[in-house]
C-alpha cells in the first residue's frame, strides 16, 4: 500500500467518512429495526403517532409470546440439527470428491467438474416438485431427513468446488514425499493432504452451515407440521395469519433466528471471507 | 450413516495432523493395515477416484439428476395433484406464452435481475474502494458489512416488510414528520413501487457479497502500478479506470455471473415481501412457478415455467462463457 495521503480533513470527510457512515448505517439499520420492534410494547407498535426509533417502555412480552405460545424453541433445535447434519454429509462428500477432482488422473475428471458446476444452474423451483416424489418414495416427508438429504444438492457442489480449489493450492510434492517414504495412496491422502486442507474444510463448513440455516423453499414445501419446521419457516408461516402480522413476535423471532448464524460467522469471519472469495476465484 | 463415518475420519486426520507436526518422520512409518487386495486396487488412481466420488454421485443422481429428468417430463405433461399426467407435448409452453401473468413475470425477472445487479455492482465497488483504505476499526466494519448476506433472507426480509408496512411504515413516519409528504405512501401498494422495493431489498442483501469479493480483488492489485501511473501523470479517476479496473475485471465478471444466477432464480425474497402481488404484478419465474404448482396444484404447468427459467439461464451462461473465452 502506498503511504496514505488524503489531503484536507474536509475532503477526507466528504470522500470517505460520510459515504462510509451512510453505507454502514444503511447496512445495519434493519437489524436495529428488529431489535427496537421486538422490545416495543404493542400500544406503541400500533400507534401511528409514536416515534418508531426508540421506546421508553421496553418490554419482553414478545419474547414470552414466542417461547410460550409458539414452538420457537423446537424450531431452533430443528434448524440446528438439520444444519449440522446436512453440513456434515456435504463436507464428507465434498472433501472426497474435491480431492479426487483436483488430484487424481482419470478420464472424466474435467467433464465431471463441469457437471458439478452446472448443477448450480438448476433452479430449486424446478427441482422441488419432482423432489417431493422422491421424498415421498423414501417415506421421509415431513421429517428432518426430507431436508437433510435435499440440502446436499446445493451444498455438495459448493463444498466440492471450494475444496477442489483448495487442494490445488497444496503442493503435490508433499504427498509425493510421503509416497516415496512408503505411504500408500490412501495414507498419503488421509494423513498428509486432508490435515493440510483443514482451513479449507472449515471455510466450506461455515459457509454450508449458514446456507442450510437460511434455506427456505425446500423447508417450506417438505416440512408441514408445526413441530417439524425450521426457524425461517416457522416464523414466516406461524406468525403471519392471513393479513395479520404480529410484528412484535415476528421481529423477536427474526432477531433470535439471526443471532446464531451471526455468532458462528463472527467467530470465523476470516474463514467465511475465504470461502466467499475462494468460490468466485474457483 | 454418512455423518457417523465422517467423525472418526476427521478425528483421525486431525490426530495425524498433530502427529505430523510433532514428528514429521513418523508419518511414513505406519504399515498399511487394510487387506492387501483392496489396498492394491485403491492404489490405481481411477479406481480410487471412483470410490471417492461415489457418495457425491449417488446423492447428486438421486436428488438432482433423477428429479431433473422427472421435472422435464412434468413440464411436457398435464400432471395435476392427485391424478397421473399424460404427455401433452409443448402445450404447457403454449399456454405460458399466452398467459399475461407469465409474460409479466418474464419481464419482471429481467428487470429485477438487471437493475439489481447493476446497482449491486456499482455500490459494491464503491464499498470495496472505501474498505480498501486505511482506517480504524476496519476489520469490524468489514465484518459488519457482511451481516445482511449472512442472516436468513426470510428473517431480514420480514424486517423490511415491517418497515414498508402500509400503516406503520418507518419511512412514512420520517417523511411525514419532515414534511416531505402529506399522506402515506403505499410502498407495496402498486406493481412498480413494489418492484422498486424488491430491488432495494435485494441490493441491500446482495451488495456485501460484491463488496467483499471485489475488495479481495482490489487487494491483489500491486500498488507499484498505481505509483507508476501517478508518476506518468494519471489522476485518481484515470488510475482507477485504466489500472485497477482491467486488473480486477476477471473477478468482477465471476461475481456478476454468480449474482445473476442467484437473482434470476430468486424465490424467497419476493415470496416473503409481496407473494407476487399486488394483483400478480411482481411475480418472477420462481414465485409464479411455485404459485401455479402449489396453490393451483398444476404441477406440469409449474414445472414448465421453471424449465423455461432453466433454459434461459443456460443460454445466458453460454453467452457469458463464449464472451469470456474470446
Amino acid at each position: 500500500m502506498a503511504a496514505p495521503r488524503y489531503g484536507s480533513p474536509i475532503k477526507r470527510a466528504a470522500t470517505f467518512y460520510i459515504p462510509l457512515t451512510v453505507m454502514v448505517g444503511a447496512t445495519l439499520f434493519p437489524f436495529y429495526w428488529m431489535v427496537i420492534t421486538s422490545v416495543r410494547p404493542d400500544v406503541e407498535l400500533y400507534n401511528v403517532k409514536a416515534n418508531p426509533f426508540f421506546t421508553l417502555h421496553p418490554t419482553l412480552d414478545h419474547f414470552y409470546y414466542l417461547f410460550e405460545l409458539t414452538m420457537f424453541p423446537r424450531w431452533a433445535w430443528n434448524t440446528l440439527f438439520i444444519a449440522v447434519v446436512s453440513t456434515g454429509i456435504s463436507l464428507f462428500c465434498g472433501l472426497l470428491a474435491g480431492y479426487a477432482l483436483a488430484r487424481l488422473q482419470f478420464r472424466w475428471a474435467p467433464s465431471l467438474g463441469t457437471v458439478i458446476f452446472i448443477t448450480y444452474l438448476v433452479p430449486p423451483t424446478l427441482l422441488f416438485i419432482p423432489l417431493g416424489d422422491v421424498v415421498k418414495a423414501f417415506g421421509i416427508g415431513d421429517t428432518p431427513w426430507a431436508v437433510i438429504l435435499t440440502y446436499p444438492t446445493f451444498l455438495i457442489p459448493f463444498c466440492t468446488w471450494l475444496l477442489m480449489g483448495y487442494f490445488k493450492t497444496i503442493p503435490r510434492e508433499i504427498e509425493d514425499c510421503a509416497r516415496i517414504d512408503g505411504a500408500s495412496r490412501i495414507q498419503a491422502m488421509v494423513r498428509i493432504s486432508f490435515p493440510l486442507a483443514v482451513p479449507g474444510i472449515l471455510s466450506a463448513g461455515i459457509f454450508a452451515f449458514t446456507l442450510s440455516w437460511n434455506e427456505f423453499l425446500y423447508a417450506l414445501v417438505f416440512l408441514s407440521s408445526p413441530q417439524q419446521k425450521t426457524i425461517p419457516i416457522g416464523v414466516f408461516t406461524e406468525l403471519v395469519r392471513g393479513d395479520v402480522f404480529y410484528w412484535g413476535p415476528l421481529m423477536a423471532g427474526a432477531l433470535l433466528g439471526s443471532i446464531p448464524v451471526a455468532l458462528v460467522y463472527s467467530f470465523f469471519v476470516e474463514h467465511y471471507v475465504t470461502a466467499l472469495t475462494g468460490a468466485v476465484k474457483g | 450413516m454418512a455423518d457417523q463415518s465422517i467423525e472418526p475420519l476427521l478425528a483421525k486426520s486431525a490426530a495425524s495432523g498433530a502427529q505430523a507436526i510433532a514428528a514429521p518422520v513418523a508419518v511414513a512409518v505406519p504399515k498399511p493395515r487394510r487387506p492387501r487386495r483392496l489396498g492394491h486396487l485403491l492404489e490405481q488412481e481411477h479406481i480410487l477416484a471412483g470410490a471417492l466420488l461415489a457418495p457425491t454421485l449417488v446423492i447428486l443422481t438421486l436428488f438432482i439428476a433423477y428429479p431433473f429428468v422427472l421435472g422435464i417430463w412434468l413440464a411436457v405433461s398435464d400432471k395435476v395433484v392427485g391424478r397421473p399426467g399424460n404427455f401433452v407435448g409443448l402445450q404447457n409452453f403454449w399456454v405460458n406464452i399466452h398467459d399475461t401473468i407469465f409474460l409479466r413475470a418474464f419481464q419482471n425477472t429481467f428487470v429485477y435481475t438487471f437493475i439489481a445487479t447493476i446497482l449491486k455492482l456499482a455500490l459494491g465497488m464503491g464499498a470495496a474502494l472505501l474498505l480498501n483504505q486505511h482506517f480504524r476499526f476496519k476489520r469490524i466494519v468489514r465484518a459488519g458489512m457482511l451481516l445482511p448476506w449472512i442472516v436468513p433472507t426470510v428473517l431480514s426480509t420480514l424486517a423490511w416488510q415491517s418497515m414498508f408496512d402500509a400503516t406503520f411504515s418507518v419511512f412514512n413516519w420520517v417523511l411525514l414528520n419532515v414534511g416531505l409528504i402529506s399522506q402515506r405512501i403505499l410502498w407495496l401498494g402498486d406493481g412498480t413501487m413494489a418492484m422498486g422495493c424488491l430491488i432495494l431489498v435485494n441490493v441491500w442483501r446482495g451488495m456485501p457479497f460484491f463488496a467483499i469479493t471485489l475488495l479481495a480483488g482490489l487487494q491483489t492489485v500491486n500498488p507499484d502500478l498505481h505509483e507508476a501511473a501517478e508518476i506518468d501523470g494519471a489522476n485518481a479517476w484515470q488510475r482507477y479506470w485504466r489500472v485497477t479496473l482491467p486488473l480486477i475485471k476477471p473477478i468482477m465478471l465471476v461475481v456478476v455471473l454468480f449474482s445473476m444466477i442467484a437473482t434470476f432464480a430468486d424465490f424467497q425474497l419476493i415470496y416473503v415481501l409481496t407473494r407476487g402481488g399486488p394483483y400478480s404484478s411482481t411475480h418472477v419465474f420462481g414465485t409464479y412457478a411455485y404459485e401455479i404448482a402449489m396453490r393451483a396444484a398444476k404441477l406440469g404447468q409449474g414445472a414448465s415455467i421453471s424449465l423455461f427459467l432453466f433454459l434461459l439461464m443456460v443460454i445466458v451462461f453460454q453467452l457469458w462463457y463464449i464472451r469470456r473465452s474470446d
